[in-house]
């Protein structure tokens, strides 16, 4: 038994006010950071700050750092085929342009916010061929 | 292992030891936890591409989110993350006591971010910003508004109803404790909630930026 009371890690109190300070601190880094325009780098900066506290919560909080690795296996397994999803869906979606003309369109052409000039608030993302898809949402609008 | 003579009442008939039981149970929530990654996984990908295709129109519509309710909701869910693992340590050197106040507290935090995204849900609801068809709100420019609204109620409202969970959770390990289930030597239940909780916190360390701070 008394190997497994050394398995147990019971860390200091201090480290995990310190890790839960610098959270604080990260969280408030982040807010800031996004008041002010990196432009590109917008993105990557908040992406690599939250990284850094994920980093902080899996290592100390979830004791990734001190225990099994196995456990760490699974959890980067996770994430690695997350990225696998996420980057080979961005892969198409995002080339699409290089093939097909990309155009802007209301997947609900007959929604509210897309009703055109004559029905009150003008809309000039209802395309161009809605005139007479509008006058029929008009109808069937006040049908209910 | 040294072999006990007494096999320890919360250890089952099917493991050798406490040690290998503990282990178990826990990469058993680690495989739990890789599910979640992958099922919240789904949403960030819907989330990724939408916002590659409309880039513009989820800055102008993130607008609509208040970044300070947002903050105070981090805060909130990190500092409960941290009464959490403080909970598991008091548990760990045997102060029960410590241990319930901990796990109260990091409930209470949690209610305190229920309560926080209560009035933010509730305010858009009355704004008309609830996706697909009960959309109406039409202050923001841009193709498709309500695809932000659609990947914002998702992502928040699952991650929600992990919170919700994740409350009842905790409430029964208080009773539990309080009953005194558990010791230095046993208490896998807190700490596998713990390592759930750690996790739902950072998805939210995920969610505040691509929502509430988009450059």
């Amino acid at each position: 038994m008394k190997d497994d009371a050394a398995q147990r890690h019971i860390l200091p109190l201090n480290l995990y006010l310190a890790v839960g300070s610098g959270l604080l601190v990260l969280t408030v880094i982040t807010v800031a950071a996004a008041q002010m325009d990196f432009g590109q780098m917008n993105l990557l900066i908040a992406m690599g700050i939250a990284v850094v506290k994920a980093t902080l919560v899996a290592m100390f909080f979830m004791h990734l750092k001190y225990d099994n690795r196995i456990y760490m296996l699974v959890f980067v397994g996770s994430l690695l085929f997350l990225g696998v999803f996420i980057i080979f869906t961005m892969f198409d979606t995002l080339r699409r342009g290089d093939i097909y003309e990309e155009i802007s369109e209301p997947y609900l052409k007959e929604a509210v916010i897309y009703r055109t000039a004559e029905t009150g608030t003008a809309s000039s993302h209802a395309a161009a061929d809605s005139s007479h898809t509008a006058a029929e949402a008009e109808t069937e609008t006040t049908d209910h | 292992m040294s072999q006990t003579t007494a096999r320890p009442a919360h250890l089952q008939h099917h493991f050798t030891d406490v040690h290998q039981q503990a282990e178990s149970a826990k990469l058993g929530i680690w495989i739990f936890l890789l599910t979640e990654v992958l099922l919240f996984g789904g949403l960030f990908c819907f989330y990724a591409i939408y916002r590659s295709w409309n880039p513009d129109m989820f800055h102008n519509a993130h607008a609509f989110l208040n970044v300070w309710m947002g903050a105070t909701n981090t805060v909130v869910l990190i500092v409960s993350s941290l009464t959490m693992a403080l909970a598991i340590r008091s548990m760990q050197l045997g102060r029960r006591k410590h241990t319930i106040v901990f796990l109260a507290g990091t409930v209470l935090l949690a209610c305190v971010f229920m309560v926080i995204k209560y009035f933010e849900y509730s305010h858009k609801i009355h704004l008309g910003q609830l996706p697909g068809k009960w959309y109406f709100f039409e202050g923001i420019a841009g193709t498709n508004p309500h695809i932000f609204f659609s990947a914002y109620f998702l992502m928040t409202g699952l991650h929600g109803f992990h919170v919700l969970g994740g409350i009842a959770v905790i409430t029964w390990l208080i009773i539990k404790t309080a009953r005194g289930s558990f010791s230095p030597e046993y208490y896998t239940p807190i700490e596998m909630t713990g390592l759930y909780w750690h996790l739902v916190d950072l998805i939210w360390i995920f969610l505040f930026p691509l929502f509430y701070l988009i450059g």
